[in-house]
């Protein structure tokens, strides 16, 4: 009972890390069906700026980098649907070609400007320590990175359902064709999604840099996991996403925990496989007359 | 106010119509008629630039517009209402309307009340996901999406094709309002009946091209209920 209490934070803040990589991937792949290899470079980009930003204001760089990082690795995918994706939509295999041969790039130009080593970030010293809870102790970084998964989901919830930008997007996702009949400028919107999906992830980077070291394949650890949440949460579903990361989250940790890093693996698909077979289409489908 | 001329286009190699052309004066309800498959549902979206011309020109109030994309055709005033009813699903009703609202040049909210006056039926479904409207209610709220931008010219694609008779008539009769307070429409519609009742004008398409137009006294002829006949 006790180790499971001192997982339960570890697990948590994975899950909820991958939530932020994941709602990014679910709103480009579910609204352009772009399957954006490159998203886990965002997610470095985001914990090098971190990194960067320590130099200037020192302990701080944790929560100045939340926001920053948010536009440095919003501008990448901005820039990289503007200058390539946007050529090859509905060519998928050619799109997962291309930002594969991007990621590896982005990760090479990392080595070079920062060197293979890994790099530290200093957390703030109020994030040091914990709550003591159940006579364990819950560290304030996980939980720290708990609260900005949350707070993220809740921001982009209200920019879907309260604003009009949002409301575009919903409808761009659900009818393409549909929405451009109706007036909408959808490769505006395409872009927009993209900005905000590739800022989730430098987001999520910077939550790492409290969990561990930053290297140039951080993204590489994260991307397939965030994938799978994707598939099984339902595309382009904010609530599927939630579910699913925190199911898979969970459920990877505990397995690593009790076993090993490569067992847990193999149950993680394993569960997965067996989850796909009873829900094809995730956990949250469209569901409406129209479809049915 | 819309002028179509020599217009080519089709799906990949195979080509669908054939020098179509036609022209929708202000005011003026067109219907265009044929058989299944003739290529109607091609030549709207042709017009509408969802598919791209391979040949010949389309010109709206004037301004050549060919070559825009479908949004900026919208913004220009053409509204479409494309076969089956669609909807954003996952919307509701007065999200469905807001949203096409919203990216229209004058952003009225007063647009909506409009369309409501025209689809009362609708007023009560507002805050209703449209996924789960029937298909009657699908439909009268595809036309008021179209609404709500204040289009010049309506475009819609057989708005009572599969729909339950007794909304037929209730948008039959919307249809009609809207064209005798001086919107142009252009329609396509298999009902023969219907045609009659509403249209002013009437061209006939088989196989991609126009082989019968004219005025809808004409349409009475032994003729086109030959050119119709499945
Ligand atoms: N997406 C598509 N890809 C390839 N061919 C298509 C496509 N859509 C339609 N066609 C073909 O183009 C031709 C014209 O189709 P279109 O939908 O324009 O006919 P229609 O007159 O609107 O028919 P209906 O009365 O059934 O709506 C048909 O032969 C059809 O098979
Ligand atoms: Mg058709």
């Amino acid at each position: 009972m006790q180790a499971f209490l001192n997982q339960l934070p570890v697990g948590l803040s994975i899950a909820a890390v991958l939530l932020l990589i994941a709602l990014g991937l679910t709103f480009t792949f579910g609204q352009m069906g772009v399957i954006n290899m490159a998203h886990g470079e965002f997610i470095m980009a985001g914990a090098y700026t971190a990194y960067l930003l320590q130099a200037v204001v020192g302990t701080a760089a944790v929560p100045v980098a939340l926001p920053v990082a948010f536009l440095v690795a919003g501008a990448m995918g901005w820039l990289l649907e503007r200058l390539a994706i946007r050529r090859f939509y509905g060519r998928p295999l050619d799109t997962l070609l291309l930002t594969w041969g991007v990621s590896l790039v982005l990760q090479q130009l990392a080595r070079d400007l920062f060197g293979a080593p890994n790099v530290q970030v200093v957390a703030p010293g109020w994030l040091s320590g914990g709550l003591p809870l159940f006579g364990t102790q819950i560290p304030y970084a996980r939980l720290f990175i708990l609260a900005l998964a949350v707070g993220c989901v809740l921001a982009i919830w209200a920019y879907l359902a309260r604003s009009s930008q949002g409301r575009r997007m919903q409808a761009v996702m659900q009818n393409r064709r549909l929405a451009a009949i109706g007036g909408i400028n959808t490769g505006r919107v395409d872009q927009l999604t993209f900005f905000i999906g590739s800022g989730l992830a430098g987001i999520a980077g910077v939550a790492l840099t409290l969990i561990g070291p930053v290297g140039p394949a951080l993204g590489t650890y994260y991307i397939v996991d965030a994938f799978l949440v994707v598939v099984c949460g339902g595309l382009g579903r904010l609530g599927g996403a939630v579910l699913a990361a925190f199911g898979l989250g969970l459920l990877s940790s505990y397995a690593e925990f009790w076993t090993n890093a490569s067992l847990a693996k193999v149950i993680v698909f394993a569960v997965i496989i067996a989850f796909l077979q009873i829900r094809p289409q995730g956990l949250f489908v469209l569901r409406s007359r129209a479809l049915t | 106010m819309l002028s179509v001329r020599g217009l080519e286009s089709g799906y990949g190699r195979a080509r669908v119509l054939f020098g179509v052309s036609l022209d929708v004066e202000p005011g003026q309800l067109v219907c265009v008629m044929g058989r299944n498959g003739v290529g109607k549902t091609t030549l709207l979206n042709t017009i509408m630039g969802v598919i791209p011309a391979t040949a010949g020109t389309v010109t709206f109030e004037g301004r050549d517009v060919t070559r825009l994309k479908p949004h900026e055709r919208v913004r220009l005033g053409m509204g479409y209402v494309p076969q089956g009813h669609e909807t954003f699903p996952q919307l509701s009703v007065l999200g469905n309307l807001l949203v096409t609202l919203e990216a229209s040049p004058h952003r009225d909210e007063s647009a909506i009340d409009e369309a409501l006056e025209i689809f009362p039926r609708l007023k009560p479904l507002l805050k209703r996901r449209a996924g789960f409207l029937s298909g009657g209610q699908q439909q009268q709220l595809a036309i008021a999406r179209a609404l709500v931008t204040r289009p010049k010219l309506l475009i819609l694609d057989e708005p009572t094709e599969g729909i339950q008779p007794s909304i037929i008539l209730e948008i039959e009769e919307a249809i009609e309002r809207l064209h005798t307070s001086g919107l142009a429409v252009l329609l396509v519609e298999q009902y023969v009946d219907l045609a009659l009742r509403m249209a002013d004008r009437f061209l006939i398409l088989d196989a991609g091209h126009v082989v019968h137009s004219g005025s809808a006294d004409e349409l009475r002829g032994e003729e086109v209920h030959r050119l119709l006949a499945v």
